[in-house]
């Protein structure tokens, strides 16, 4: 029993909480929110499986995001016509063929070489897909885009997918199933010698790989599901435009899969909920949230280039030793500079951006509940003040993190000899 | 008569107006233990990168078992059962220690581009990628990082991943460069062990290891083959001595 639950738990538990998170967030922000965060789950895995596992950084996943969205949007609006007697919870998998044919071709034609010529590559498929999406208007729509209704007739389970929470379910059952199938994907052949080659392609063709195959093959796997992503994506949205195969969501895809971390499986999952969120829920609240992602996503490359993950699973042997406690008085000392030092900037930044894009900037800017000038010299004083005394303290305490750290490093090695 | 593993006729490489490889013949029998010696820059290593598709001849032919293999991908040369070692250690840093001989019995072992098995699940393969482990010596560090081990064990799991195949030819080149002494007694053994009934090419600096190993050598100089013997006529030969050996070994 306990191998069991060793095995098939954290399944298990992401089953539930797939289940009971719309029964506790009920709102239809919520469940759009929900929804999107399922659909850039599979996205910013299927990217993984290039980026992480095969070592190839692209700079045009979307298109087969985009494709496969298109695809599905056709095929959406043919079973609402009667032409196509496919039922709405398989629509996805049209997705998903369209990323294994376009995956197919344009895989072959940037795999020779990762690297710097895969990734140029990349760019400019992403581009030329982009550019003729505005030549083929029948195809993409032109500037309005394609929408369609997805309630339609024919359905395997009787939902009528009228209300957002039934398509919540539709797409947590394809996200639950794809981040199986991808993480099965890791433990067969291909996806082993996938490492190889991203490791060492020279040695991999020296054990009897050809090393462009093996990426292609990755490569179509990988778009597949991008397709996939793309067909829930037109049920959710019910209109897709050709911003879809464009240069933002490939971008943001790999943001995403980045700040999540691309040396563990899991990571790009965190990097998806997590920056999905900030994309729904912070561009609400402040303008200058571009601004905060994009630093955050340079402070991940400079200080976690293993991203969130790298950070978590950094702790794992500590966990282990038992040794966890001997970290927290400095994590909780460099909190309180930290959370200083940002709420500074913040102000700062959020004054610049009052005063730059408001109508009338003398008007009162709103902080925390508390309305002020933007051009008070007090609060331009306080803001540099905290910004620049929790630098100072933040800076005292690394020191004590890293000592910490040492003599949990110290006390560890002690414990193997 | 015994059998010719690898044929090498009139092979020349340039690279732009540089000759390298200036017509050279080489034969080497099927079973025995062959050593390619020579100055540095006689050309040892490109004439191992021809054999094994990493460069393309400038003209004449290389035979493997009676077919020609110039000029062809590495990985359809591998595939017809020549494996190949490198100078500079090459190994995949970031996988495991036993994932890296897995890894290198995957193809052999017919699994190709599978993704419907499961690796946990090939039985024969992880038998097999255990046992080449203990033959190399790295049983115990079978979930290191290949990239974490020490120099001489990263050299051990390099004879591994070219000898895991079971291909008929290995092609070593320098095996125990930057070794210690010890060390190198330890990787001729190894050397000695794992091309067992096999044919066996090396490039080696180390006059001792390859005295002590080769059941042929041949002499490299100026891309040209000078002379191929037993190691015995190879120490007495006045040609060899003058070009290459000089009077070390007197």
């Amino acid at each position: 029993m306990p191998t069991l639950l060793r095995r098939y738990g954290i399944w298990a538990a992401a089953m539930i909480m797939c289940g009971v998170l719309p029964l506790i967030f009920k709102s239809s922000f919520s469940i759009s929110l929900l929804s999107q965060m399922g659909i850039s789950i599979i996205f910013a895995l299927s990217y993984n499986m290039l980026l992480g596992q095969g070592g190839m950084l692209s700079f045009g996943h979307a298109v087969y995001l985009g494709l496969g969205g298109f695809l599905s949007m056709h095929a959406l609006n043919k079973i609402g016509g009667g032409a196509l007697p496919l039922p709405l919870e398989l629509l996805p998998l049209v997705g998903g063929m369209a990323g294994v044919v376009a995956g197919v071709v344009f895989g072959w034609l940037s795999t020779d070489r990762s690297g710097t010529t895969f990734a140029l590559i990349s760019l400019g498929i992403g581009e030329l897909i982009a550019a003729s999406a505005l030549m083929l208007p029948s195809f993409f729509g032109g500037e309005e885009g394609i929408s369609g209704n997805r309630m339609v007739k024919m359905t395997l389970t009787g939902f009528k997918f009228g209300k957002s929470v039934e398509v919540y379910y539709l797409i947590a059952c394809w996200m639950l199933l794809s981040v199986g199938l991808m993480y099965l994907l890791t433990k067969t052949p291909l996806g082993r010698v996938a490492n190889a080659v991203r490791d060492n392609p020279e040695r991999a063709a020296f054990i009897g790989y050809n090393p462009r195959s093996v990426r292609t093959l990755q490569f179509t796997l990988a778009a597949f599901f991008a397709g996939l992503a793309g067909g829930l994506f037109a049920i959710n949205y019910e209109i897709i435009t050709a911003e879809m195969v464009g240069a933002h969501p490939s971008g943001s895809v790999l943001m995403m899969t980045y700040i999540g971390g691309v040396g563990h499986f899991f990571g790009p999952i965190i990097g998806a909920v997590l920056v999905t969120f900030m994309q729904q829920s912070l561009a609400g609240i402040t303008h200058a949230w571009l601004l905060y992602f994009g630093l955050l996503f340079v402070m991940m490359v400079l200080w976690a280039p293993n991203g969130l993950a790298g950070l978590i699973m950094m702790h794992e042997p500590v966990w282990k030793a038992g040794l966890l406690r001997r970290l927290l008085p400095s994590y909780l000392a460099i909190l309180v500079p930290t959370l200083v030092m940002l709420t500074g900037i913040m102000i700062l930044v959020e004054i610049n951006y009052h005063l730059s894009l408001s109508i009338n900037p003398d008007d009162p800017l709103t902080l925390f509940g508390i309305a002020f000038n933007a051009r008070s010299p007090v609060a331009w004083g306080l803001a540099i003040a905290l910004a620049a005394v929790g630098l100072f303290f933040f800076r005292k305490m690394v020191r004590w993190v890293n000592q910490s750290w040492n003599e949990v490093t110290q006390a560890m090695k002690g414990a193997d000899r | 008569m015994t059998a010719v593993a690898l044929k090498i006729v009139d092979v020349h490489k340039s690279f732009g107006s540089s000759k390298i490889i200036n017509g050279v013949h080489l034969e080497v029998l099927k079973g025995e233990r062959h050593a390619v010696i020579g100055p540095n820059g006689a050309g040892k290593s490109t004439l191992f990168n021809l054999i094994s598709g990493f460069y393309s001849v400038s003209s004449g032919y290389i035979a493997l078992n009676g077919q020609i293999i110039s000029n062809m991908a590495p990985h359809l040369i591998n595939r017809r059962g020549l494996s190949r070692s490198f100078q500079v250690t090459n190994i995949f840093p970031k996988m495991t220690v036993f994932e890296n001989i897995r890894c290198a019995l995957l193809w052999p072992m017919g699994y190709r581009h599978s993704f419907w098995h499961m690796v946990g699940n090939l039985k024969k393969v992880n038998a097999k990628a255990g046992e080449i482990l203990e033959r190399i010596r790295l049983a115990d560090r079978r979930d290191i990082p290949a990239g974490l081990l020490a120099y001489a064990e990263q050299r051990a799991l390099e004879i591994g991943i070219t000898i895991a195949g079971d291909a008929d030819v290995i092609l070593l080149d320098e095996p125990t460069a930057g070794m210690s002494q010890s060390e190198t007694a330890h990787a001729v053994e190894l050397i000695r062990t794992v091309t067992e009934g096999k044919t066996l090419l090396v490039v080696e600096h180390d006059m001792s290891v390859v005295f002590g190993l080769a059941d042929h050598i041949s002499v490299l100089v100026y891309g040209q083959v000078v002379a191929t013997d037993t190691p015995e006529k190879i120490r007495q030969n006045p040609q060899v001595q003058e070009a290459y050996l000089g009077k070390e070994i007197e």
